[in-house]
């Protein structure tokens, strides 16, 4: 698994692409937002830590079909079926390597970005918190969503149809622990609800994923 | 006599030839009655007015379009489970008549919600999980849509169909921690003291029994729709090896 987790790793940064993309994907659709609805700071205060989100959840979706694709195209995942690891592992490895290339850095990036867009002082911590616990969340789904379409010959848009409904919950969670943060409440209750859909999908949506890459490589 | 004798696609093309006239026959009946006792025979409400009359439509296509997912999950199971194929083309026949419910549910809604509440939508929790019940029919068809292999599609969708029915609920309650409604309690329930006022529940009854009616003849019609598409696949199929 060790094994399997350092080459996703090392694929991910050495391809190129994959990596910052997502980062820089992230950064401008930030900057692209007071472009949008104006550079009035009251309102970028009141509507950063949903924008933070939203940007976070796109840049996460941006690279999930990199997650199987090309691994399918060239055997690999063939291979790896046929391996002593269950396809439950290996599912749960790519979406560990899919958020220790996305998820995390965002978490990082995404109070440096509440800057640009006026979030309040009190806003950082609480919005670093629900981004890193938020993110696996996103990448277990998502790994759930490749896997439903990796045989499929143009499967990115169908998989962001597929996913996004998935993510409503996660996104509600996530934005409601930034938001309260930002105005100084209370945020615990929803971020322990937020732990419990990254726990939950993190145990039960491998079991799905593999299943699905079983028909797939059928 | 077993349940599962209708898994064989001649059984069930057999027993609902007959039932599927019945069916539709049926729920238009009921559907008629519900309908025009619910315009022209009931009272306007002392507040909404003759807007009230549009419970007829909204309440029982709301109630289809949830247990028509419900009935896709179980149908998915059973395929999952048995290998039946009736039963996966019978989930794949819901899905379009669900998300038309769920469709006609949110119109109704809108039409009702301008004059009642002064705008056609709003982010309520039971709008919003209906919006996202609406989403997740659209990606389940668009899977169906895409895969060419029956099979597969089969069970990609069946396995779709599961997590997203834990999805959908998750996202029901999330968005009543999210934000609180504007929609008001059931209109029926079998538990509660008191529903909605006798004159306006009788027609209601008969219309959902109408809507019901439909859903199954919609349901039966559909699959054997795909059963036979099936077999023209299969002749074909065998007349191109000949």
């Amino acid at each position: 698994m060790i094994a399997l987790l350092r080459r996703d790793l090392t694929l991910a940064v050495r391809a190129g692409g994959g990596f910052g993309l997502g980062l820089a994907f992230f950064l401008i659709v930030v900057i692209l937002v007071p472009f949008g609805v104006g550079p009035e700071r009251e309102l970028l205060t009141q509507i950063a830590p949903g924008i933070l989100w939203v940007a976070a959840l796109l840049a996460a979706l941006l690279s999930l079909d990199r997650i199987f694709a090309l691994d399918w195209e060239d055997g690999a995942l063939a291979l790896l079926a046929t391996s002593p690891l269950p396809l439950e592992g290996v599912a749960l490895i790519k979406a560990v390597a899919h958020w220790l290339t996305t998820g995390l850095p965002l978490a990082f990036a995404a109070p440096a970005l509440g800057f640009f867009l006026n979030l309040t002082p009190e806003g950082y911590v609480p919005l670093f918190w629900s981004v890193l616990i938020g993110t696996p969340a996103l990448s277990m789904i998502g790994t759930f969503g490749a896997a439903l379409t990796v045989g499929l010959r143009r499967g990115g848009l169908l998989l962001s149809l597929l996913v996004l409904p998935l993510y409503v919950p996660t996104l509600i969670f996530g934005a409601e622990v930034a938001r309260r943060g930002a105005e100084g409440l209370a945020y615990s209750t929803p971020l322990i609800l937020l732990a419990g859909i990254t726990a939950g999908s993190l145990a039960l949506l491998p079991i799905a994923s593999a299943a699905a890459l079983r028909v797939n490589l059928r | 006599m077993s349940f599962w004798e209708f898994a064989n696609p001649k059984k069930f093309m057999d027993w609902t030839t007959p039932v599927v006239p019945w069916m539709a026959g049926l729920s238009a009946v009921f559907l008629a009655v519900g309908l025009i006792w619910g315009f022209f025979f009931t009272p306007d409400d002392f507040r909404q007015g003759s807007t009230v009359k549009i419970i007829y439509l909204h309440v029982p296509a709301a109630f289809i379009a949830i247990n028509a997912w419900i009935m896709m999950l179980v149908a998915s199971l059973i395929w999952l489970v048995r290998r039946h194929h009736v039963s996966a083309l019978a989930a794949k026949a819901a899905a379009p008549v669900g998300v038309t419910m769920t469709v006609i549910g949110l119109a109704t809604g809108a039409i009702w919600g301008q004059p009642m509440w002064g705008t056609y939508w709003a982010w309520d929790p039971r709008l919003t999980s209906f919006l996202i019940l609406f989403l997740f029919y659209l990606g389940y068809m668009a899977l169906w849509a895409a895969i060419e292999d029956p099979d597969t599609a089969a069970d990609l969708t069946s396995v779709l169909c599961i997590v997203g029915s834990v999805f959908a609920l998750l996202s029901r309650y999330a968005v009543l921690f999210w934000n609180q409604g504007l929609h008001q309690g059931a209109s029926l329930s079998l538990d509660a003291e008191e529903n909605i006022s006798d004159v306006f529940w009788q027609p209601l009854v008969i219309s959902m029994a109408g809507f019901v009616l439909l859903f199954i003849a919609l349901v039966l019609l559909g699959t054997r729709t795909e059963i036979r598409l099936r077999r023209a696949k299969a002749l074909s199929a065998r007349a191109a090896r000949a």
